[in-house]
């Protein structure tokens, strides 16, 4: 409600990009500076804004992968093989380039790091990007609420932020990352690939009666699917929390 | 038809009108009653502008198109929207 409190137009900021990092052989995250930028909330996205000099323009919704509060923003943008903005945001844009940005927005899908409940965080390929932002919110706070992270990925070389989830499972025992690879395991994994299934969320997630707070986000089929399944676990509706991407509005 | 999206997408649009963050508003559909949250609505966003259709009933909750220097939001689905704000 912090923000509720500061009424104002919501407007297009310029940011400018000052790093960025590939992460995997698709995927870049891009780390812009925001004159005046409010902070976010673990969860919340951006609008980003692209005007070609023709005048031609297009926006996308891009959610952001670092923690909250922090100064500068960061994004991680998967490229579509047939996208108009991805491809010029994860392998044009370079150092000290501008675009316009408008946010935070959305304070739906947040983690609020002093609430208390379990969390279990259901990723759908590069729908990992908002829970990571609640995953490094919970290790920059210093909270130990229980987290357990279920990773839908197509295969290993598709895995974002790997290493660092490895790490923070390492030095953590309260949480918990749980990879489903959907069409290649990596060596010395014994689950066969598939898709998360009722059986592989019972296992690797909180079960209902502990009422944890659950965050689904990838394409639409994964959330549909993964939120039906909780459901029919017995999670409360109002417990899962989704959000859906797809190539034409929002993209993580 | 096209694979819709969440009320999520349309979060800065509407902020954008209102001023404040209507993701976490509570919309209620005038065809079959369901209430939620205006994140968790279905969104189409292939269309001129965005659609947000009730997940109960699928009908048009509302829609809302932005132009250069102007919006407009066609609400007639919506039978009520209910935002929770502090007094002061």
């Amino acid at each position: 409600m912090a923000r509720a409190a500061v009424l104002g137009r919501l407007t297009w900021r310029v940011g400018t990009l000052v790093a960025f990092r590939d992460e995997t052989e698709f995927a870049r995250t891009l780390v812009f500076s925001i004159p005046d930028w409010p902070g976010h909330d673990a969860g919340q996205h951006v609008d980003v804004r692209l005007t070609a000099p023709d005048g031609y323009s297009t926006q996308r919704s891009y959610s952001i992968a670092s923690a909250a509060g922090g100064d500068l923003v960061e994004l991680t943008v998967e490229r579509l093989a047939d996208g108009e903005v991805s491809p010029y945001l994860s392998q044009v844009l370079s150092i000290g380039d501008q675009i316009e940005l408008r946010g935070p927005v959305g304070g739906w899908f947040v983690w609020d790091p002093s609430l208390a409940a379990q969390v279990l965080l259901v990723a759908g390929g590069s729908g990992v990007v908002p829970l990571m932002s609640m995953v490094r919110t919970r290790a920059k706070f210093g909270s130990h609420v229980p987290f357990r992270l279920v990773y839908s990925v197509r295969d290993p070389g598709s895995v974002l932020f790997g290493a660092e989830l490895a790490e923070l499972q390492r030095v953590d025992s309260s949480f918990e990352v749980h990879y489903a690879f959907t069409r290649t395991t990596p060596a010395g994994v014994a689950r066969p690939a598939g898709r998360i299934d009722a059986t592989y969320l019972a296992d690797a997630g909180f079960s209902a009666g502990l009422a944890p707070a659950v965050f689904v986000c990838g394409p639409t089929g994964f959330v549909e699917t993964v939120a039906n399944l909780l459901v029919a676990a017995g999670h409360d509706a109002g417990r899962v929390k989704t959000e859906r991407f797809g190539p034409s509005g929002s993209q993580r | 038809m096209s694979i819709p999206l969440d009320g999520n997408v349309m979060v800065g649009a509407l902020e954008e009108l209102f001023s404040f963050d209507v993701s976490v508003a509570v919309v209620e559909c005038a065809g079959c009653g369901h209430s939620g949250a205006v994140a968790a609505v279905v969104v189409y966003t292939d269309a001129p502008g965005m659609v947000a259709r009730c997940p109960g009933c699928t009908d048009v909750l509302f829609r809302l198109v932005r132009a250069p220097g102007r919006v407009w939001l066609d609400m007639r689905g919506s039978l009520c929207l209910r935002v929770d704000m502090p007094d002061a």
